[in-house]
């Protein structure tokens, strides 16, 4: 379970501080699967930053029971160039010296799994962006995380391959049992992947609402009537806070 | 290959500009290129000149390694450590400047007339050249690939060794070139004094001697000697930068 008690998060800029999470609080239950939404700049990604440990909130307190293997799929900047595929889809067991074969079996699933067999010894630079964030995707789940954690994984992608990996991230949190957190700027794919959709107002992000949204994560539900009117109703809710922002 | 042939119409356009400059001054100071270019041909094939390339390249490799060895951990860690970094850089900036030649007397007092103060010489030069670029190459590393090894649980030395090295190796390859110039132009000025071994020597000899011909085959040497630094580093760009081609 992850529990963040009114968490509070400030930045520095040239002397002047700027608020950017203001006193947050929410559970996520192991298992579940959390979508986080919010207007662009709000700070969702500081508040992934906490939640995946790389900051640490001036005030508040995270709590993560268990001290369980996390995944975390950073926007836009995840893969290292220099490094293959197969070794950026590695770099999570090599960095905790596990031996070479067990990688390569690991790496060499995944690659199968993720549908990027003959690229394993490409480079990013060599991708396209669909191709990278499914090595992203990979090198994430290498360590066999019991929470994923995902800033924005799909942005910048066409809508067909959008949807294709939408799909693929829907079979990992059916299949893997795991807790994934999911930030994103789209009420489609928050409303698709999120059985709890935590809103977060324009900057400085408070939250708005915590919406339950029990039947997502199955491929049935995105047809549904009942999903459209899920989406109508996230998008009343955002609308107030883009509207004031463009005030 | 194309680039051998691009290399062989650059130094044939060269030779041609130097004949064309001969015939106009008509001066013992320029003699004809292939008067120059038979005498090479002939000290290379009778081993004559072998000694003096392979001391002036040593001492050159030397140097470079020396400076190496001590300007890019150094380097690393003054980029990567911000607050190592605030307190270094003013030395490094007061210390730069200096035309570190002056500084012979001193060093022949501390090392002797041998080798190694020539050696120490070219290193000392060219170690601000590296310090300074791969200083920079490490600052230049954007923070979410420092963000994506932390999630991934990387310790310092990981850090280092899979991120800070080789995001800056295309940057120190390139402080690299720069000081196989530097160190050439150094070793003219360090085989000028106290050895009679080298290409600085032959040159300063010749020109003692007013022997023009031996005066242009030690300087032709040099660039010789420079051209084939510049191969070896090509070389070894293209092998450690594999990731960078195609960009
Ligand atoms: N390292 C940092 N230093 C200073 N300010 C920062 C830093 N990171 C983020 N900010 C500021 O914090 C605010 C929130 O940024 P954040 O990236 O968390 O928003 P976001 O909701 O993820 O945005 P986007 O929708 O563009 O991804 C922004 O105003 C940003 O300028
Ligand atoms: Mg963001």
């Amino acid at each position: 379970m992850i529990k963040v008690s009114s968490a509070s998060l400030s930045f520095e800029h040239d002397g002047q501080f700027q608020n950017v999470l203001d006193d947050i609080s929410f559970e996520i239950e192991a298992q579940d699967s959390c979508a986080i939404i919010g207007p662009s700049g709000c700070g969702k990604t500081s508040l992934l930053f906490l939640l995946a440990g790389i900051l640490q909130p001036d005030s508040g307190t995270l709590a993560i029971a268990g001290n369980p293997r996390c995944g975390t799929i950073l926007q836009n900047f995840g893969l290292f160039p220099w490094k293959t595929v197969a070794e950026n889809i590695g770099l999570g067991l090599t960095l905790k010296n596990i031996d070479k074969d067990r990688i390569r079996r690991v790496v060499d699933q995944l690659i199968e799994e993720m549908e990027l067999a003959g690229f394993g010894n490409h480079f990013p630079g060599q991708l396209s962006g669909g191709m990278q964030q499914r090595v992203a995707l990979a090198r994430a789940l290498a360590v066999e995380p019991e929470i994923l954690f995902m800033d924005e994984p799909l942005s910048s992608l066409d809508a067909l391959t959008r949807e294709r990996l939408q799909n693929l991230i829907l079979d990992i949190i059916q299949k893997r049992k795991i807790t994934t957190v999911l930030v994103t700027h789209s009420i489609e794919e928050a409303a698709f992947l999120g059985r709890k959709i935590i809103i977060l107002s324009r900057s400085p992000a408070q939250i708005l609402k915590v919406v339950d949204n029990p039947s997502a994560v199955s491929s049935e539900y995105r047809l549904s009537e009942q999903f459209f009117q899920q989406c109508i109703r996230l998008r009343e809710l955002l609308k107030g806070e883009v509207n004031g922002q463009e005030a | 290959m194309g680039r051998k042939r691009d290399i062989f119409w650059a130094a044939l356009i060269l030779l041609a500009l130097w004949q064309v400059c001969a015939l106009l001054l008509d001066s013992m100071a320029l003699p004809q290129p292939w008067l120059v270019m038979v005498d090479l041909a002939t000290k290379l094939t009778n081993g004559s000149l072998i000694d003096d390339l392979a001391v002036s390249s040593l001492r050159a490799l030397a140097g470079i390694g020396l400076a190496l060895a001590a300007a890019v951990p150094l380097g690393l860690l003054v980029g990567t450590e911000e607050q190592i970094g605030k307190r270094v850089s003013p030395f490094i900036y007061l210390l730069y400047p200096i035309p570190h030649v002056v500084l012979l007397p001193l060093i022949i007092i501390l090392f002797g007339i041998g080798n190694f103060s020539k050696i120490f010489l070219i290193a000392l030069i060219v170690f601000f050249q590296i310090l300074v670029t791969t200083r920079d190459g490490a600052r230049a590393i954007h923070r979410n690939y420092f963000h994506s090894m932390k999630t991934l649980g990387a310790t310092k030395l990981q850090i280092y060794r899979h991120l800070v090295l080789p995001a800056t190796l295309p940057k120190i390859l390139t402080a690299m070139r720069i000081s196989v110039g530097t160190s050439v132009a150094i070793l003219f000025f360090v085989e000028s004094f106290a050895t009679t071994t080298g290409l600085g020597y032959i040159i300063m000899d010749s020109w003692g001697r007013a022997d023009y011909v031996s005066l242009y085959t030690g300087i032709s040497s040099m660039a010789l000697l420079g051209f084939m630094l510049y191969m070896l580093l090509d070389r070894i760009e293209q092998h450690v930068c594999r990731w960078m081609s195609g960009r």
